[in-house]
């Protein structure tokens, strides 16, 4: 059946079953291929999109779940203030891998700034251990969360 | 001296191209395929495009595009490469756009993510391209002005005749230079690294900008007119045979094009297959959307014929291996002196048994790839490491010739080894064929989780024997792992070179196998990965029992600094191994982490309980040698009472040679391989039941997660020796590192991974 959704500031209409996860509805309906797939179950962080900028899995939120909410996502993040700050500092530290899972990762990153400004190590570990990096750039991860918030890089933890 | 390399690098087994690789990784240069492209260069058609050579071409307009001709995983290559090009061709980095190559053997020679080999085939070769191509542009500048070539030079991206002050950008002379006949590689002009602009900075990832935008540059991304989608559902016990399924009813779901029988008589060898393996029975379903494959899928009930291996269990093996430790191995891989003999003198003699579980690579993109089979041709996008290989395998199961093939590679999410094999390539292959149409196959986790070639378990059978001075003068090791007979599963692998072998006077290393339900193969480090741990964990264990500092007891096995031929084993030539470089990163991890003054080594704290305070908290240590890098590692590490491991800090100390090429890639290889070896220590196992996985998703295989990662700090000594890659070696020495802490910690000796916390509880 037909849903008509708001997708980066745009009303799209989709034809599909209600049951649909949201991730495939936008990878392979709308053609926005950003949002990652990678485990199905929410278990990995790969799929992370906002829905009223709340940061949630699309790869368990089905299509008929959605409703007049607001969806945003990698493709349009950057034109936000803070997602364009993210994006900036995961470019300036470099740290991508292969970089499947980093549009995920910026937008945990992203919804978590906009809710706390100023997070500390802990809230960035609240935040973000949701989102898993195969390839483990954790390290640069937390560094560029705090450069987006205009905080030293450095790591601060107790070691 | 050059080595030959096989014209039809597709065509190449694994066995195959790691001969050809270890044989590159001797610092030969590999010369064929650039002076076969180079020589094409001046063709019709070059001039026009501004092609230079193979790696090579710059528009009118100052760009210059550089190729990268190996698989991007992760690992940086496609930024690293075109660095080097870019340096003896002198342009500003700011002019380069990259592009990865297609697969063309004689062009590019053996075309593979593995490893670690990139840098050592390739850092010659590259900078031979390069350089000759600055040389095509010096010469086409001197034609036009009439002077001798030798009164040419350049500045980035301009060649200048200084005498008359005359000058011309690489975009105006590339039509002609790349017309000039290309220069004897072997004797072109290098720069002096000391005048390396470009070579040595750390520049940011080519396709950066593309991931935070999210634009679709992986293999997953790939969409073609017209394409289905598919989902393949296998046998979980590897190489049942289907019985019956019920088709007729999936084919009425929503969405659903096909449901399609897939047979595959001839899958391979068995489960030692590993990476060669080709198609498997199975059942494709091919829908308008993917969600509606997977969906559909979900109601398959397929009847399995889960054929001899569907009583194998881990609990199985473990019983199996107690057995076959205590009877003669059916192979021997290393012996010297008299073992048996020096045994029976030793003043101490020290036993112990150390296991390590099978590990899956789980890239975090599924395996997926898309492929459109069409009048006796097959055009395939794939994230591959190994794209001549699916080429070889497509070509060899459809019954066409490769030249009908064709693979592009895509940007891979993750490889760890996982993409070297393309049974995922010829799957999507011959679903397209018999949908008549192109497809996009994507696995979902459990399928990804199920059906990989593992990391070999092991079970090690440790011996020492030290004299009263304690001067290790007796080793031992039976490895107990996967085979039939003698034949060892693929990655099932122990040299003879494996430390301490060639260094203590009377030593056996030996092996023996048993046959394993599922297929293995090649991870990150492969062999390495596994070994390190076992090893570095037992020298820790005889340094502590002796009473010695086990830097100090790994020192003086090493001995005085000093170059040790490596015997040609199995795969040709090696390089030698210089005990000075290892010397040199274990003193240097032991100043940068404070190793002595920490006072939380173990034999600092002598293994017992708490610190003053009050935590259980201690320092590891381990070094390993592979992929020709030399690393040593200190982790610290404490254990709550509850037995809950928190890394805290690890300190790297790596010999790579010099230059590193990209040091910011460099540090980020070096970080989350030492973070991925964390991870693996901390939870990783597959375990096997009935035949099968029983892990489904990320639930029951949890991977290293942000609130995990500890501070690494990494120091690069720059030795003088040639660079080497960097993909795999920081991982190996951090497992037993971090093990060893958790002795210092606590005094429990944990001698199995994943470290778990039940048996680390205080009390």
């Amino acid at each position: 059946m037909a849903y008509t959704i708001r997708v980066n500031g745009a009303a799209r209409t989709v034809d599909a079953e209600g049951d649909t996860p949201l991730l495939w509805v936008l990878r392979d309906l709308l053609d926005l291929k950003g949002t990652k797939f990678g485990c199905g179950l929410a278990l990995c962080g790969c799929c992370t999109i906002h829905l009223d900028g709340a940061p949630i899995r699309a790869c368990v939120t089905p299509l008929a779940a959605v409703g007049s909410r607001e969806i945003t996502t990698i493709e349009a993040i950057g034109d936000t203030p803070t997602g364009k700050k993210v994006q900036d500092a995961w470019l300036a530290l470099d740290v991508m891998q292969c970089g499947y899972c980093q549009a995920g990762q910026i937008m945990s990153a992203t919804a978590l700034l906009n809710q706390k400004p100023h997070p500390s190590d802990r809230d960035i570990d609240d935040a973000m251990s949701g989102n898993i990096c195969r390839c483990a750039t954790y390290t640069r991860i937390r560094s560029a969360i705090k450069q987006a918030a205009g905080l030293p890089t450095e790591d601060t933890r107790e070691v | 001296m050059s080595a030959s390399v096989p014209a039809n690098a597709a065509a190449l087994s694994r066995r195959g191209f790691l001969q050809a690789s270890a044989l590159a990784g001797g610092g030969l240069l590999l010369d064929l395929s650039i002076s076969t492209s180079a020589a094409a260069a001046g063709q019709a058609g070059a001039a026009a495009s501004g092609t230079i050579n193979a790696y090579i071409r710059i528009a009118s307009d100052e760009t210059v595009t550089i190729v990268c001709k190996n698989p991007e995983i992760g690992q940086g290559i496609k930024t690293a490469f075109p660095q080097i090009v870019a340096e003896e061709l002198d342009v500003e980095w700011s002019q380069v756009r990259t592009e990865m190559a297609v697969v063309d053997p004689v062009k590019y020679g053996p075309q593979f993510a593995g490893g670690s080999f990139s840098i050592p085939m390739n850092y010659d070769t590259l900078r031979r391209a390069g350089a000759a191509g600055r040389q095509m542009l010096m010469t086409a500048a001197a034609k036009t002005w009439g002077v001798p070539v030798t009164e040419c030079e350049t500045t980035p991206g301009v060649v200048h005749h200084k005498a008359s002050g005359r000058s011309l950008k690489y975009g105006a002379l590339a039509s002609k230079a790349a017309a000039v006949p290309p220069p004897d590689l072997k004797s072109v002009a290098l720069k002096d690294p000391k005048d390396f602009r470009i070579i040595g900075k750390p520049y940011g990832g080519v396709d950066s900008a593309l991931i935070v935008t999210g634009k679709p540059i992986f293999g997953i991304d790939t969409s073609v007119p017209g394409m289905l989608y598919a989902v393949f559902e296998k046998c979980p016990v590897h190489g049942g045979k289907l019985v019956s399924a019920n088709i007729d009813e999936v084919k009425g779901l929503p969405g659903v094009r096909q449901v399609l029988v897939v047979n595959a008589p001839d899958a391979g060898a068995g489960p030692y297959v590993g990476m060669q393996m080709g198609l498997l029975d199975g059942v494709a379903v091919v829908a308008d959307t993917w969600w509606q494959a997977s969906k559909a899928a979900g109601k398959l009930k397929i009847e399995w014929d889960k054929g001899p291996h569907a009583n194998h269990s881990s609990a199985g093996y473990a019983k199996q291996a107690a057995l076959l430790a205590k009877q003669d191995p059916v192979k021997i891989v290393h012996s010297d002196g008299d073992p048996k003999k020096a045994f029976s003198e030793a003043a101490h003699k020290i036993e112990a048994s150390y296991f390590y579980p099978f590990v899956a690579h789980s890239p975090l993109e599924p395996q997926n790839c898309t492929a459109d089979f069409k009048d006796g041709k097959c055009e395939i996008w794939a994230p591959t490491q190994n794209p001549g290989a699916g080429v070889a395998l497509v070509a060899k199961t459809l019954g066409i010739p490769p030249q009908a093939v064709t693979i592009h590679v895509t940007r891979c999410g993750g490889g760890f080894g996982r993409r070297l094999a393309s049974d995922f390539i010829v799957q999507s292959a011959v679903i397209s064929k018999m949908a008549g149409a192109p497809v996009k196959l994507v696995w979902d986790r459990r399928q990804d989780l199920q059906h990989d070639m593992y990391r070999p378990a092991g079970f090690h059978n440790f011996s020492a024997g030290l004299d009263a001075q304690g001067k290790l003068v007796a080793f031992r090791d039976h490895l107990i792992t996967f085979g039939i007979g003698d034949q060892f599963n693929d990655a099932a692998t122990f040299s003879n070179t494996e430390f301490p072998a060639r260094f203590v006077p009377n030593i056996e290393l030996a092996m023996s196998s048993m046959p394993f339900a599922q297929p293995t193969g090649p991870m990150r480090a492969p062999g390495s990965n596994a070994l390190a741990f076992a090893f570095q964990s037992f020298f820790d264990e005889v340094a502590f029992v002796t009473g010695q500092d086990p830097l100090d007891f790994q020192l003086a096995i090493l001995g005085e600094p000093r170059s040790l031929p490596t015997p040609p084993g199995r795969f040709g030539p090696m390089p030698p191994y210089d005990t000075g470089r290892m010397r040199g990163v274990i003193e240097a991890v032991r100043e940068k982490s404070g190793w002595t003054k920490s006072g939380l080594s173990a034999l600092a704290r002598r293994g017992q309980g708490k610190t003053p305070s009050g935590e259980r908290v201690g320092m590891g240590f381990a070094c390993y040698y592979c992929h020709l890098g030399y690393f040593a590692e200190v982790v610290k590490a404490s254990v709550d009472e509850l037995g809950a491991i928190r890394v805290r800090k690890v300190w790297v100390v790596a010999d790579v040679g010099s230059p590193i090429v990209n040091p910011s890639g460099a540090l980020n290889q070096v970080q989350g391989g030492v973070l991925d070896g964390i991870g693996q220590a901390l939870g990783l196992a597959i375990t096997i039941e009935n035949g099968q996985a029983t892990a489904t998703n990320f639930h029951e295989f949890p991977l290293l997660r942000l609130y995990q990662a500890p501070q690494v700090e990494v120091h690069f000594l720059p030795t003088s020796f040639p660079p080497t890659g960097l993909g795999e070696p920081a991982l190996p020495p951090v497992l037993p590192a971090l093990a060893n802490a958790v002795f210092a910690a606590t005094g429990t000796r944990v001698r199995h991974l994943p470290l778990q916390a039940t048996e680390l509880k205080s009390a």
